[in-house]
């Protein structure tokens, strides 16, 4: 099941363009709606949709109560935040896009994939001496 | 226009966004999932080198469905370039294309420029740093912020936590900070 919707995913982040460097700058340097139009309707059917299956309390196909993700707040958020955001800037990738335009067949990409594991890595490696 | 025409066009918002909002709510429906992508790097860390670090060590088996839907999204990519064909150019803006031009970079060809994005590019300063160092980052960012644009922009927002809208604003400084002032600075940095 998660491998058809991640499929899905996949299909819908080539054939939009949301996984293209140029689309990011594009965004970056507000010169098209193309991105925040994609971002911002997801958005709201997602918050729609995610109202409607807590307001008729729809159970899920597990058989649990639907609940929406808490998130509290942290340093990471802004500081975290900022140096992702210079990697989407620089890379035009986000983690998602970058499954899919691998797939595509940019293999150089794998050489940024190799890089985001070692962020990763060596993120949760100083974990416990960054502020939060 | 042909069947092949029609299959191969690239979809315009108002088709993708919607069709994104979907996937949320499946995610949501299914299991309460999130829209996770890049909590797949740490569930691939802590297989591959945990190293006795305490946040890589935790019981992954049980966020196997991410790996999965990663798996997945790797697989669709692939799709929608061999069936459904899409154009390998896109067409940006005219301003976009006229400012990429103007920082120094030639073509504006192809998903991503090979001038930053291909292996030839690793042996220039610019190919490094905007492919290793700029991955590095997302890594780094992503996992420090707790989720990128779909844990975070996507998903939280859409929960309606300020939280997540805070991580998206600060995402975007660095992203227009990066845009306006660190990329024309390492594009110069061509010999």
């Amino acid at each position: 099941m998660y491998l058809l919707i991640g499929i899905f995913f996949g299909i819908i982040l080539i054939k939009s363009e949301v996984s293209s460097w140029y689309r990011i700058q594009e965004m970056f340097r507000f010169q098209s709606f193309h991105m925040y139009g994609v971002i911002g309707s997801g958005i709201t059917v997602a918050l729609i949709g995610k109202w409607l299956l807590r307001k008729l309390k729809i159970r899920s196909v597990t058989g649990n109560e639907i609940v929406a993700g808490q998130k509290k707040y942290h340093h990471g958020l802004i500081i975290g935040g900022i140096l992702f955001g210079i990697g989407w800037g620089l890379t035009g990738i986000c983690p998602g896009p970058l499954y899919a335009l691998i797939g595509k067949g940019i293999y150089p990409l794998i050489v940024i994939f190799i890089s985001a594991l070692a962020g990763t890595w060596v993120y949760s490696f100083f974990r416990v001496k960054l502020p939060h | 226009m042909s069947l092949s025409e029609f299959i191969s066009q690239p979809w315009p918002w108002y088709v993708a966004g919607p069709l994104i909002g979907l996937v949320l709510v499946l995610l949501q429906w299914i299991d309460n999932k999130p829209l996770a992508a890049s909590s797949s790097y740490r569930h691939m860390c802590a297989v591959i080198f945990p190293a006795k670090i305490p946040f890589l060590k935790y019981n992954w088996k049980a966020e196997t469905w991410n790996l999965v839907f990663v798996a997945g999204i790797f697989t669709g990519g692939s799709l929608a370039t061999t069936i459904l064909n899409h154009p390998s150019n896109i067409a940006i803006s005219n301003e976009t294309v006229q400012q990429l031009h103007s920082i120094g970079l030639k073509d504006t060809d192809g998903f991503a420029p090979l001038q930053l994005f291909s292996f030839a590019a690793l042996q220039t300063i610019p190919g490094v740093i905007v492919m290793v160092f700029g991955g590095f980052l997302i890594g780094f960012g992503s996992r420090y912020a707790g989720g990128c644009v779909s844990g975070h922009s996507m998903t939280g927002i859409s929960d309606l936590q300020w939280t997540s809208m805070l991580a998206t604003a600060s995402i975007f400084a660095g992203g227009i900070f990066t845009t306006y002032i660190l990329l024309p600075l390492i594009l110069k940095l061509y010999q």
